[in-house]
């Protein structure tokens, strides 16, 4: 819809497609960085009984942005030793496999970047380049800690992707789609036809799936916190052991680069759990575009509930962050190849008979 | 199989704790103080910079000498007759013009023994803790209320009635032996 519009509006495809590809990096994920940077910031501070920023702006609210202008001005700094071309490519190609995710979320039914019928599967694959570059930039510091932090993340990364992987396998075998939209689309009406509460329709399979769709959610949550990097499995940044790992070497705004990315991921992941089993951009209680015979209200309606059920589960990352130690590496690497790929692997069997019925 | 369930369990029960306590604490009020806003409530006998009421000093240099530090310096200066100094508040009566009482805050050292020795009480704590400054000469407080001139011209008072006084007295000396000297020679010429 939004293409068509721009098409019309420049009247070529070319523009249509720059601007197109340009809009959720300006529209959503810079503002959504700037707002979660500071979001992190305030709800950090109140659970610890502090106020956080508060100087800049009521409440601090403009504290991002004096912190990015503070980026902008800072020195590049490059070691004599680093390999530069690596070091210098390892940012763009964390922020690239990040923002690629974005191509294929459904914002809104009026706006999805790319409408693929493989849309999960692209998102998971694309996000696997994050990966590389994290390694590139702990490879190219050359600095042992940012290697370590590397390799961790590498290492932990590769372990997390089979638990997401099968579940995600789960609900393709439940709703027979790999398409984001289709997704969303199945699931409108009101919250019991969200995928978490079995999905659309009322019959002994919704019912009997319910549990199983929990356990599903709790162990795709897990490992989504794990591959983008957060507290508990932040041992690839590990600041008090690792002196934030990866991206020790960078300053300026490579660094800032990297804590984009970093933001954007947890909106990225937030968005693909709120697709898969919260109905991604339905409203949970009808339209008020409906009541009212205002059809140009949905699209508008659908963009905020997204972005509500997004927000509310990068908050949650943060509520975990600030509850939870950081996991050792061997604790790491049990829950996830002991405890999360088993049950994601028994769910799979489970869901699959169900489906059966 | 047993355990492996158990652990589950413990790791959800306890993840769910962990939340439910860091939930509650985002609603607890913040112990932030804003401080150049909003200052602490300080303790009722806190001990800080140091303030003099001029009005009140007799200049008996007793804080200077209780000083531990020797942060105080203090000069007197009599007062010629005739010149009223008026009294203190509790009714003593003042004689002495203070033309120099410095206190060097980069050595002082809070430790109020000054105030207990002041027969006025003209010198004590205040509340002011925030006083830092770029350089440490800027830290010398000079509290006297007389301008320079007015202190130059009180020295110069002094020192004119004891020149006098000297004068008069190298006078009556003088005059006294001229006697004296006198009565001797007569003495001898008797």
């Amino acid at each position: 819809m939004i293409y068509h519009f721009f098409f019309n509006l420049t009247g070529s495809y070319i523009w249509a497609d720059i601007i197109q590809s340009l809009l959720p990096l300006f529209i959503f994920i810079l503002p959504f960085a700037l707002f979660a940077v500071w979001l992190e910031r305030k709800v950090s501070a109140h659970m610890q009984d502090r106020l956080g920023p508060m100087r800049v702006g009521k409440h601090g609210w403009l504290q991002t942005i004096a912190d990015i202008l503070k980026l902008i001005q800072k020195e590049d700094i490059v070691a004599t030793d680093n390999d530069k071309p690596l070091f210098n490519l390892a940012p763009v190609l964390v922020f690239v496999g990040t923002y690629a995710a974005f191509a294929a979320i459904p914002f809104s039914s009026a706006y999805i970047g790319s409408n693929i019928n493989l849309g999960v599967f692209f998102i998971v694959a694309v996000s696997s380049f994050v990966v590389a570059g994290i390694l590139m930039a702990g490879w190219a510091s050359n600095n042992k800690y940012s290697l370590l932090g590397a390799m961790r993340s590498a290492a932990q990364i590769i372990s997390y992707e089979i638990p997401t992987v099968l579940v995600i396998i789960t609900i393709v075998m439940v709703t027979g789609t790999l398409n984001l939209n289709t997704l969303s689309q199945m699931q409108t009406g009101h919250f019991w036809n969200w995928m978490i509460l079995g999905g659309p329709g009322f019959s002994l399979t919704k019912i009997l799936l319910i549990p199983f769709m929990i356990l599903a959610f709790g162990i795709i949550y897990i490992s989504m916190l794990a591959e983008v990097n957060r507290t508990p499995f932040d041992i690839p940044e590990a600041e008090s052991e690792l002196v934030s790992g990866y991206h020790t070497e960078y300053s300026g705004m490579k660094f800032a680069m990297f804590f984009l990315a970093e933001y954007a991921n947890m909106f990225a992941v937030s968005a693909i759990v709120t697709v898969l089993f919260f109905g991604g951009y339905q409203s949970p209680i009808g339209y008020l575009g409906n009541l009212l015979h205002a059809a140009w209200l949905i699209p508008i309606e659908q963009l905020f509930w997204f972005t509500v059920k997004g927000l509310f589960f990068v908050f949650v990352q943060m509520w975990l962050r600030w509850t939870l130690p950081r996991l050792r590496v061997d604790q790491l690497m049990q829950a996830c190849w002991k405890y999360l790929i088993p049950l994601a692997f028994v769910n799979l069997i489970v869901v699959g008979l169900i489906t059966l019925i | 199989m047993r355990e492996y369930i158990k652990n589950i369990w413990t790791a959800v029960v306890t993840i769910l704790i962990g939340m439910k306590v860091t939930f509650k604490h985002l609603f607890v009020p913040a112990v932030t103080i804003q401080y150049p806003d909003v200052k602490p409530q300080l303790p009722e006998r806190e001990r800080n910079r140091l303030y003099v009421n001029m009005d009140d000093c007799i200049g008996c240099d007793q804080c200077a000498r209780a000083c531990p530090v020797n942060c105080i310096t203090i000069e007197t200066v009599k007062a010629i007759p005739g010149e009223d100094l008026g009294k203190t508040s509790n009714g003593k009566r003042k004689a002495l013009w203070v033309t120099k009482f410095d206190i060097d805050f980069a050595k002082c050292c809070y430790c109020q023994l000054c105030v207990f020795p002041c027969p006025t009480e003209c010198i004590y704590m205040t509340d002011a803790y925030e006083f830092s400054e770029y350089e440490r000469r800027n830290l010398l407080y000079d509290f006297v209320t007389l301008s320079p001139e007015e202190r130059e011209e009180k020295k110069a008072n002094y020192a004119e009635l004891e020149a006098k006084k000297a004068a008069e007295k190298a006078a009556a000396k003088a005059a006294k032996e001229a006697a004296s000297t006198k009565t001797g020679e007569s003495k001898e010429q008797k």
